[in-house]
């Protein structure tokens, strides 16, 4: 195998650090081989948590219950403010309760599909093995999900699945999920094994001797940058697609902690494989600063249509069913309008270029409630929607209830992220990595409701195990002292960053780069991606950076509150993984998933795959020198999902 | 349309603080309070004045950081509606538009627009939980909770932790959060074990920071999630409960 750019030099090959045994009780049997801290010795070990989302917070509150002495970091002002609050659509279970088929494999089955064969089996496995504890841990904690009239948990269908495994509380799942889980992080807040500081911001990794040991952060109200050390570091810091500026996710998140991590040697895995969510509410004009989902869920009630005829701007109710196009129960009637995202977002992008569009942009496509009302009446509608038709009706200012929805793609989601092995570690022992901000189980396109479930399972269910095998021969030892002089560089690189930002005095804002970048990445690292345009970002990405660094302005000083010169530093951060995101895309010569190289598909425009020379993680290396990444490859064996092309039809 | 905007500066927790009178040019009705906000802040910035600082991440009403006092009143003028939900269509041109934070002497103001509401966390970690460590629940399925009662524990429980009810508040008191995460709990099954304690421990923490309330509904009333008052009498009651009960706090 080689690299496909003739600018990448290719590394060593990486090793998931996969035990060996049957799939179904491999996971099993490690708890039992992995080392154990005992309880009394639990509460000597230091460990520093980044991020309160579903990730984060689990894991400290699981890692505080065992004993152990948690810091936590979050930039907000309360670890609930976290973006899993805004998941809407619920989490996935195997449990079966709908005797409807559903089992621990089929889920890993359905995800290892979903995700187009890139992701590691046995992670995904224990994955599906975790859910089921998932969901009793939730409910005992009091998430209120929904239920039927006998009392026990309802379930729905959700895009890529033809089980009904999704939990729900309402619309609002993921807030709900987050509030248990950050409930049970604030016992242990009460309880003192879990240390909390609010409105303070990761700003380096400190490594000694390879080893991760601690972090540099900043006081957000104050200014002030203080060193913390402990004997392992976990990033919980969620994902990167506000790379592109418009998403779905909050302003706030950000790349900052896992591209300092990546600076530091640990390596970055699969940048490029970025999931465009298919139903967000379109953009209305440049002011615009965040894309709103529409959840998935919509899809189980709502037809997707767009006029047969291009350009016909005719209201959609004097259109007749006889002119509409519903697109994806034309071309997928297997799966009809509950197709994986991946190929939702493509097709509607392909009837939205081919001049089908709808509304006053044509930039959308319609999903329509009208059949949806008429079986099940409007009260089932409002019931399992209502709050989501609310929303979009204060949005677009339009009821959906009569007219229907306007929809389209939006960045959303990052299946890349930091690469980790088996035991959710980096290639730096005693960082660990989990939820969204590793790369570890949807491959090249996660399945709806499986970010709940993956974030809840890495931080109840999978860390707290394997921190521990990690721990256990450092017992007696310190944490590295904060003096060292790791610390004391590191400190100083962020103070002299932090001056530079605010010494530049340019004309332009931050947000106006933010924004530029954002087209640049959207037009030619978006849902679409060829060669020719992927080579243009990367030659215009670093101009547009380069301009940053000459002419940003940022007003205001270091000792108060200054979100302008926190943004400064989150977007300078962006404009290198964007370009290392241009070279994973560019350097990946296939379609696969959510990673759609228009050079590679099939007659029905499909994503073609590549397993010969593809099938690998793409781990990249962090080049001190300022030249161009390593490329380090983890190659993926299949051996319960047979490899073959993904079909929804 | 174009506005004028009376924005309360203020530069740190000590500083006295004033209105600043800005103008709001070129504002397009899909536009949201907060875009509108961010389109007048890149102005200030080109003017070579210091943006205003407010809170807000997630811009769909559910992560509860955004939160302001427009024209008097606690995310302003729109029913059930968090300050970055509120859309430019519910006003016109030439409207004069005063903003200010959150008040309540249990959220200090930090700078400008943003006050430091960590004296929810405070009452959240006294109780606002169910006591069940990773690992030890039982099936999901095991304890059948009626739809009516978990429907309930929701509508409690959407709160979204903003403290509209404690800007709005006169006497700048904390109930109906108090109440929305004391009521979901004890409603459930799940949470009925510990319910008196964790209702006169919340209470308690409560107390430490916020006034006292003397039903006035501003809380309700303001609240993006319309949670009802009611939970607030079933928090008084299981208050009541604690304080007369032998095994309770």
């Amino acid at each position: 195998m080689a690299s496909n750019m003739s600018t990448v030099t290719l590394g060593s090959e990486l090793d998931g650090q996969v035990p060996s045994g049957d799939i179904e009780s491999l996971w099993d049997q490690h708890q039992f081989d992995m080392k154990l801290v005992n309880p009394a010795n639990k509460r000597k070990f230091e460990i520093i948590m980044i991020g309160t989302g579903l990730a984060g917070a689990s894991a400290a509150a699981t890692l505080g219950e065992l004993g152990y002495h948690v810091t936590v970091f979050t930039f907000h002002d309360s670890p609930r403010r976290a973006h899993s609050i805004s998941a809407q659509g619920g989490i996935n279970a195997a449990k079966n309760y709908q005797n409807d088929g559903d089992s621990v494999f089929r889920l890993f089955y359905d995800t290892v599909k979903g995700g187009d064969y890139r992701s590691r089996e046995a992670n995904v496995y224990r994955l599906a093995q975790a859910s089921l504890s998932i969901i009793d841990q939730a409910v005992a904690q009091g998430v209120p999900f929904a239920r039927e009239y006998g009392g026990l948990l309802d379930n729905r269908s959700f895009g890529g699945a033809q089980v009904s495994r999704t939990f729900y509380a309402r619309g609002q799942t993921g807030q709900q999920l987050l509030l248990g889980a950050y409930q049970a992080m604030a016992r242990q807040v009460d309880a003192g094994t879990v240390t909390l500081h609010n409105r303070v911001e990761m700003l380096d990794l400190v490594v000694v001797d390879g080893r991760a040991v601690g972090v540099v952060v900043r006081d957000l109200l104050t200014g002030e940058i203080t060193s913390h050390s402990a004997h392992a570091v976990v990033l919980a810091t969620g994902g990167y697609s506000n790379a592109f500026y418009l998403s779905t996710n909050a302003m706030k998140c950000n790349a900052t902690a896992i591209w300092r991590a990546y600076r530091k040697g640990a390596y970055l895995a699969n940048p490029c494989f970025t999931q465009i969510h298919p139903t967000a509410i379109p953009a209305s004009e440049d002011f615009q600063s965040k894309l709103t989902l529409m959840s998935e869920s919509l899809r189980n009630d709502g037809r997707i249509w767009v006029p047969e005829e291009p350009h016909d701007d005719r209201s959609p109710r004097d259109i007749d069913d006889s002119e509409r196009d519903y697109f994806l129960e034309r071309r997928y009637p297997a799966f009809g309008n509950l197709v994986p995202r991946d190929v939702a977002s493509r097709n509607a992008k392909e009837r939205v270029d081919s001049g089908h569009g709808v509304g006053r942009k044509h930039n959308g496509v319609y999903l329509d409630f009208a059949d949806a009302i008429d079986r099940l009446g409007t009260d089932a509608i409002t019931e399992k929607y209502g709050n989501l038709f609310e929303m979009y009706e204060r949005i677009t200012g339009e009821n959906p209830y009569a007219v229907p929805m306007r929809i389209y793609p939006a960045p959303h989601y990052t299946m890349g992220g930091l690469w980790v092995d088996y035991h959710l570690m980096s290639n730096l022992p005693g960082l660990f990595v989990i939820g969204e901000a590793n790369f570890s189980d949807h491959g090249a396109n996660r399945l709806g409701a499986s970010a709940l479930m993956q974030g809840l399972a890495d931080g109840y269910f999978v860390l707290p195990y394997t921190i521990g095998n990690y721990l256990s021969p450092l017992l007696g030892q310190a944490p590295v002292d904060t003096g060292h002089d790791a610390f004391k560089q590191a400190e100083k690189t962020v103070r002299e960053r932090i001056d530079q930002l605010l010494s530049i005095g340019g004309t332009r804002t931050v947000d106006w780069f933010h924004r530029e970048l954002g087209k640049i990445l959207w037009d030619y690292c978006g849902m679409g991606r060829n060669r020719e345009g992927l080579e243009k970002a990367l030659s215009e990405i670093p101009a547009l950076r380069a301009e940053f660094e000459a002419d940003v302005r940022v007003l205001g000083d270091d000792a108060s509150l200054n979100e302008s010169l926190e943004k400064a530093g989150r977007v300078e951060d962006f404009f290198e993984l964007a370009e290392l995101m241009c070279i994973d895309a560019l350097d990946r010569d296939e379609s696969c998933g959510a990673h759609f190289r228009e050079e590679h598909q099939t007659a029905e425009g499909e994503a073609l795959r590549n397993d010969e020379d593809y099938s690998y993680v793409a781990a990249w290396e962090h080049n001190d020198a300022g030249g161009p990444p390593t490329l380090h490859k983890e190659p993926l064996e299949f051996e319960y999902v047979a490899l073959s092309q993904r079909s929804y039809k | 349309m174009k506005l004028t905007l009376h924005v309360w500066r203020q530069n740190s927790p000590t500083d006295a603080g004033r209105f600043e009178s800005y103008t709001a040019a070129d504002i397009s009705e899909d536009m949201s309070f907060l875009e509108m906000l961010d389109q007048v802040n890149e102005q200030l910035i080109a003017d070579g004045i210091e943006p205003i600082q407010f809170e807000h991440d997630c811009r769909e009403g559910i992560c509860g950081s955004c939160g302001v006092m427009i024209d008097g009143r606690a995310h302003g003028p729109q029913r059930g509606t968090a300050t970055c939900q509120l859309h430019m269509r519910q006003y016109s041109d030439g409207d004069e538009i005063t903003i200010e934070p959150w008040r309540a002497a249990g959220f200090p103001v930090i700078k400008d627009l943003v006050v430091d509401r960590s004296a929810f966390d405070r009452i959240i970690e006294s109780g606002g939980y169910v006591s069940v460590p990773t690992g030890a629940a039982p099936d999901a399925n095991l304890i059948p909770v009626p739809k009516e009662t978990a429907d309930r524990a929701m509508d409690a429980a959407t709160c979204i932790g903003c403290g509209a009810c404690v800007a709005a508040c006169p006497n700048g008191a904390a109930q109906l959060f108090t109440a929305a995460k004391v009521s979901q709990l004890n409603m459930l099954p799940q949470g009925r074990p510990e319910k008196l304690e964790r209702v006169a421990n919340m209470v308690d923490t409560m107390e430490q920071f916020f006034g006292s309330c003397t039903n006035v509904r501003e809380c309700e009333a303001s609240c993006p999630k319309e949670i009802s008052i009611d939970f607030i009498a079933m928090m008084n009651r299981d208050y009541l409960r604690s304080r007369f009960s032998s095994n309770g706090a």
